[in-house]
């Protein structure tokens, strides 16, 4: 009966929830103290920051004595620290990115950075989860608090219209996935990762009940990562919502999303994968294409990154497919990189966007490399990582995931997946011709200098994306590590 | 002559049949408190399966919680924002003929197809074997085996909160 009490260890080994989950009680409980007077509240972003660094080095000091906590309900190993440290990694490039937007909008106010805070401790949980019912609450929590930041600009009707659109969809989707999550109970007695994993693989279990609860995982699972037939929603949430939000909800939100996609079938499903390889391919194919083509004929340049971001989940799916070491580790480096990107990306839109966000439009980049040189060298380096140019970061993401798509022996997902990959160039491209061709916009020409949060936020991103470009092999080794789940 | 089933197998089946009807009359009623008494209609259903499951506990719990507290407070709510009938747009709804509804008789069929063949070969549950549903053990597992996910849950509640905040105050300007 001792055992079942947690122990110091147990403790140490959620130290990244814990630092999140006091900085964003403290974030509240300071909020009514601080203020200039003139809307900005850089205190609180600073302890945001603060909080957010600990929480990196605190799962840093947690992977120090890895193994399971709470009783098997979280497993501390690789796998999960590497997207605990990504996650609070891109939360800290998102408070950079989102202190120019917040200050402008009058919106910069402790709950901000609290909800924030606490999204990225509910995907902390996601990350290291090995149980489904942690793993649920885990993702309410980080899903709950999108759904906020998603809406955060009360007034603004496009905002409101994202989250409530975010909620609903979510909410259903969720459903799904609670109601898998109560067959897989009923089929294997056990909610735990690891005796799921050997239950099925010990005595067969009916057939047609599980490929129904795995369907059923699937859906919610699915409509997280955004993955089609479940991706309706992104586009008009990642529209609507302010667009350091949207920057936020495309990396890390997804990334952990896929964490446990991956750590669900690859551990629990792993024995029955033949059956869901299928399914899994299928479901890639259609992101990828729906994605790239529906992104073809966008104008507005936050629905172009949104149906981009779902092409990219199909890229990652296409690793998940392939149900292998090799895979799960090229879907880590790929998200990993995904991440710096998009963050960055959308810190440039909502730069040139200005107050409000009236400048959306793909004509209103135009000429911005002749007023804001910095600037479009960033956007330009982040596009040509989502079209997978050489030397950037994008370019060894794909090449791993297709590289473990062929040996995985699926050579027709790869052809398709890599004429997918050279229809996006075109879109992305015309950016970048924009930018640096036409004549400056009215709103280039109106653009006031970058804040210094900003530049920091968006030159940290273009160096990731740079040096993860040159020198990949760091990250990926590490990766390909902590792939081995069990 | 035809053996009688089992009076909880008909208790089972009347509640179960009572609690999808009321599940389907919360998203069919006109009306935001007809939706609303249909949802107390659907937990008290709930709330008696637990019981007939052995789960007392959670049934009561269902009852004071959910029926009780929270339907009070979504009626409160209701009344106080006035809701009226919905407004009903004139609007065809082509996409839920043609596809929408098609698409849920298939996901409907298939999933009554795994049932019914599934049904005669697998074990059933036996009402009344389950007798660990009281307080006390309750209570053990979540300050024991579950106590991460039952302290966790704070931190959902928690962020109910600040979201409530967030999207109702007033501007201060």
């Amino acid at each position: 009966m001792n055992s079942l009490f947690p122990t110091p260890a147990d403790f140490l080994r959620v130290l990244p929830v814990l630092i999140l989950t006091l900085f964003g009680t403290l974030l509240m409980l300071l909020e009514p103290l601080t203020g200039d007077g003139k809307g900005e509240k850089p205190q609180l972003r600073w302890l945001a920051i603060l909080g957010l660094a600990l929480a990196m080095a605190g799962a840093v000091i947690a992977y120090g004595d890895p193994g399971p906590a709470f009783n098997g309900m979280l497993l501390v190993d690789g796998f999960g620290t590497f997207f605990t440290v990504l996650v609070a990694g891109t939360g800290l490039l998102t408070v950079f990115c989102a202190q120019d937007y917040l200050v402008r909008e009058r919106q910069e106010n402790g709950e901000f950075y609290a909800l924030l805070l606490f999204s990225i401790a509910g995907q902390c949980i996601m990350a290291t989860a090995n149980e489904l019912i942690i793993l649920f609450v885990g993702l309410e929590i980080s899903s709950i608090s999108s759904y906020i930041l998603a809406g955060f600009l009360r007034d603004d009707k496009r905002s409101s219209e994202s989250a409530l659109k975010y909620f609903l969809l979510g909410s259903f989707a969720t459903c799904f996935l609670l109601y898998g999550v109560a067959w897989i109970y009923g089929l294997t007695g056990s909610t735990n990762l690891s005796v799921i994993h050997y239950t099925l693989g010990a005595a067969p279990v009916n057939p047609r009940l599980l490929a129904l609860s795995v369907a059923l995982m699937f859906v919610g699972f699915a409509f997280k990562v955004s993955a089609a037939p479940f991706q309706i929603w992104a586009p008009d949430v990642y529209q609507g919502a302010p667009s350091p939000v949207s920057a936020f909800l495309s990396a890390a939100p997804k990334a952990t999303a896929f964490a446990i996609f991956l750590r669900v079938f690859m551990t629990a499903f792993g024995s029955v994968a033949d059956q869901w390889q299928p399914l899994f391919w299928t479901s890639a194919l259609a992101t990828m294409v729906v994605g790239n083509f529906a992104a073809l004929r966008q104008n507005n340049i936050k629905r172009l990154l949104a149906y981009s971001s779902i092409a990219h989940a199909g890229y990652v799916m296409v690793a998940v497919t392939s149900h292998s070491t090799v895979g799960t580790a090229a879907a880590m480096f790929y998200l990993a990189s995904y991440a710096f990107v998009n963050v960055g990306a959308f810190a440039v839109v909502s730069y040139v966007a200005a107050k409000g966000e009236k400048h959306l439009s793909i004509d209103d980049f135009a000429g911005l490399a002749e007023r804001q040189p910095l600037a479009a060298l960033v956007m330009t380096i982040f596009f040509t990582s989502l079209i997978g140019v050489p030397l950037t970061a994008g370019f060894f993401g794909k090449f791993y995931i297709f590289k473990a798509a062929l040996d995985a022996g699926m050579v027709w997902l790869t052809v398709l997946g890599l004429l997918n990959s050279a229809v996006a160039a075109y879109y992305y491209l015309r950016v970048i011709v924009v930018m640096y061709t036409h004549e400056p916009s009215q709103a280039v020409n109106d653009l006031e200098p970058a804040s210094s949060g900003l530049q920091i936020g968006w030159v940290t991103a273009a160096t990731a994306t740079v040096v993860l470009g040159v020198l990949p092999s760091a990250l990926l080794e590490f990766a390909s590590r902590a792939a081995l789940l069990r | 002559m035809i053996p009688l089933p089992n009076l909880d197998v008909i208790a089972f089946l009347v509640l179960a049949t009572f609690a999808v009807l009321c599940g389907l009359s919360v998203i069919l009623q006109k009306h935001a408190v007809a939706s609303a008494l249909s949802l107390v209609g659907v937990m008290g259903a709930l709330a008696v399966l637990y019981l007939m499951l052995g789960a007392e506990f959670l049934a009561a719990v269902q009852m004071i919680v959910y029926a009780g507290a929270i339907m009070v407070l979504f009626v409160f709510v209701i009344m106080l924002l006035n809701a009226g009938s919905e407004q009903k747009s004139n609007r065809p709804r082509y996409f839920a003929y043609f596809a929408g509804i098609p698409a849920l008789l298939v996901f409907l069929g298939l999933i009554a197809n795994f049932i019914l063949r599934e049904l005669p070969n697998s074990a059933s549950v036996q009402f009344g074997a389950f007798t660990q549903g009281g307080p006390a053990p309750v209570g053990r597992l979540l300050f024991t085996k579950y106590l991460l996910p039952f302290e966790v849950t704070s931190l959902l509640v928690l962020i109910a909160i600040i979201g409530a905040m967030v999207l109702a105050k007033k501007e201060i300007d």
